[in-house]
């Protein structure tokens, strides 16, 4: 019986295998991480609120009696910026707090009118978005205008694809993200809180177990747990509300690493929960304090862009808004990882400061 | 016979900031034997067991588990031992071939969940959740994960608490035929009658001491021998001889 060596690698499956039914079995864990997110899609795809906003600034050269200036007024998702000079304005788009400025000017000869735009490398992803959108109101404007002969208008600004950011595009990878974090901070909270007071994890000590393999387990349990989720998520999303994958299978890879990388994350907080609680009733009040924030200020439903500039800097620290950004890119801006280095690093810091916590926090017995 | 002793217990120690739960115990555990450590609660019977299961560390002492010392081959002896904790629960929401499954995962062993449930007679339960098991049912399962490495020695620490009579018995069957097969028993209890009919020797601790260890005929011959009697003359029955001949020996599933 003591000839074989022993498997540190069997013995974590074996953890990862046992863990995997509990949470497919345990309701909770099902509703917050599919259903939730679910409900959440249907409900707000179908209600077709545009809260993305994208700020535009106008020239002050610009034509603004048009019909061109007129249907971009009406555009929920432009808010358009009259109120700066030239200079400032200019400044702005450099730092990226205007992600556009915009010059119409009526032709004399054909067409009638043209859209000059300057966008800033600043604000690339929310250009993505103007750029998209901007052709499509074109399209639509143009095709109208072919009861006349000639095009309205035409926008000088050269061959983008004539893709649409629908709100899902703003929505999913969100709910995504939201479905990731009450996955890894709840669930990895209860788990280790209740396999310690119920002494599951002191009968595991008296087996040859190592302590990692424990953790290891129980991670990979819930990622694997967590990338059906997602996929799931992902499928639904494309298939039934027209969800952007700009380079289909890559993107969905793509989107489930870093799936995998924001759950490591908010695992860590799961992890100082399960250490800080005394019991199971102290689990849900301290999670909270960890995801509403997350879930309110970091681009779960609404862009941070629309939260006045104190509110954003508190966004801009939180790691959610990080993966949700890298979401948005990597789903609807077609960018690699390699592209979201930034929104990375940030999610690198956080794993460190809040592993370094963990490791303090965490208790065993 | 010759006494083989399987596990040796010399000046261990145990300290909690300035409590001293375990003083100065020292002990042997015969090969094959079943060995009660008997002690009203708080003595030190848990802390003396789950320092000798590794799960706690010792102040100070030496104690050697089938040859091997606690100070460094900690995971040779947990292969060795299995271990049933007072009140330990399990995995949530899996049944308990599921649980079987996993804790041969955890010592790298090819069970199936059939046999040791076989060994226990829970085969019918396979499916159930532990939480849904009687309290015998209970026990007997934590029996059945403590066999499944086919340890040297198992550790049961309070077994019976709890049961009723009808239960007991059965376990009481269930540990000699362990020990029958050759695996050494350590046990705790809090029930004198049980030690006297289950346990080979004794060791009564009291206030973190060893304050005795014999068969229990030998201590109750000795103490009979200093003149004690009891005040209430003694029936050849007790009233859980009479519960057991009214309800029946035959053990009920709850």
């Amino acid at each position: 019986m003591t000839n074989k060596p022993y498997s540190n690698t069997r013995a974590t499956l074996a953890i990862a295998k046992a863990s995997f039914r509990s949470i497919l079995r345990s309701p909770s864990a099902v509703v917050f991480s599919l259903a939730f997110p679910l409900i959440f899609i249907i409900v707000f795809a179908n209600i077709g609120g545009s809260a993305v906003t994208v700020d535009v600034g106008v020239d002050k050269k610009c034509d603004t009696l048009n019909p061109v200036f007129g249907i971009l007024k009406n555009v929920k998702v432009i808010n358009l910026i009259k109120d700066q000079s030239a200079g400032d304005m200019a400044k702005n788009l450099s730092k990226g707090k205007i992600d556009a400025i915009i010059d119409i000017q009526k032709n004399n000869g054909r067409p009638p009118y043209s859209l000059h735009i300057q966008y800033t490398k600043a604000s690339e992803q929310k250009d993505g978005i103007l750029r998209s959108l901007l052709n499509s109101i074109f399209y639509q404007l143009n095709s109208q205008g072919n009861k006349t002969p000639q095009p309205v208008a035409d926008i000088q600004e050269t061959t983008i694809k004539g893709r649409q950011y629908k709100y899902i595009d703003f929505l999913l990878p969100g709910m995504l993200g939201f479905s990731l974090l009450s996955s890894g901070v709840f669930g990895t909270a209860f788990v280790f809180l209740s396999l310690r007071l119920t002494l599951v994890i002191k009968r595991f000590f008296a087996t040859p177990v190592k302590k990692y393999s424990i953790v290891l387990g129980e991670a990979l349990a819930r990622l694997v747990f967590s990338w059906i989720g997602a996929l799931f998520i992902i499928l639904v999303g494309h298939f039934i509300f027209g969800f952007t994958l700009i380079h289909g299978v890559t993107t969905v890879i793509n989107m489930l690493i870093l799936s995998a990388i924001g759950l490591i994350v908010f695992m860590g907080f799961g992890f100082i929960i399960s250490g800080v609680a005394k019991n199971e009733s102290a689990v849900p009040p301290l999670s909270n304090i960890i995801t509403l924030p997350q879930f309110l200020l970091s681009g779960t439903f609404f862009a941070t862009t629309a939260f006045p500039s104190w509110l954003q800097w508190l966004s801009n620290v939180l790691p959610l808004t990080y993966l949700n950004t890298a979401m948005r890119n990597v789903a609807f801006e077609g960018a690699g990882l390699g592209d979201v280095t930034h929104q990375l690093l940030i999610l690198g810091i956080w794993f460190f400061v809040v592993y370094a916590v963990a490791v303090k926090t965490f208790r065993w017995e | 016979m010759a006494k083989q002793p399987i596990i040796t217990v010399k000046n261990l120690v145990k300290n909690y900031g300035d409590f001293t739960a375990v003083k100065d115990v020292s002990f042997e555990v015969y090969e094959g034997e079943i060995f009660g450590l008997l002690g009203p609660n708080g003595a030190g019977k848990t802390t003396t067991l789950e320092i000798i299961e590794t799960l706690r560390d010792k102040t100070s002492g030496e104690i050697m588990v089938d040859g091997f010392s606690i100070d460094k081959d900690t995971d040779s002896i947990k292969k060795r031992i299995g271990v049933q904790l007072q009140a330990a629960g399990y995995y949530p929401n899996l049944n308990l071939s599921e649980l079987i499954v996993l804790f041969s995962g955890l010592y790298g062993i090819n069970k199936t969940p059939m046999e040791m449930l076989e060994k226990v007679a829970l085969t019918e339960k396979a499916k159930a959740k532990y939480k849904d098991l009687s309290g015998g049912q209970k026990q007997r399962f934590s029996i059945a994960t403590t066999l499944i490495n086919d340890p040297r020695i198992i550790f049961l620490d309070e077994p019976t608490t709890g049961l009723d009579p009808q239960a007991r018995r059965n376990l009481w069957d269930l540990i000699r035929e362990i020990r029958d097969n050759g695996t050494t028993v350590v046990i705790t209890t809090h029930y004198m009658d049980e030690a006297e009919v289950l346990c080979d020797r004794v060791a009564f601790i009291d206030a973190g001491h060893i304050i005795g260890i014999d068969t229990p005929d030998n201590f109750i011959d000795k103490l009979v021998a200093t003149g004690f009697d009891r005040k209430k003359q003694v029936k050849s029955a007790n009233l859980e001889d009479v519960f057991i001949n009214m309800t029946g020996k035959e053990w009920r599933e709850e």
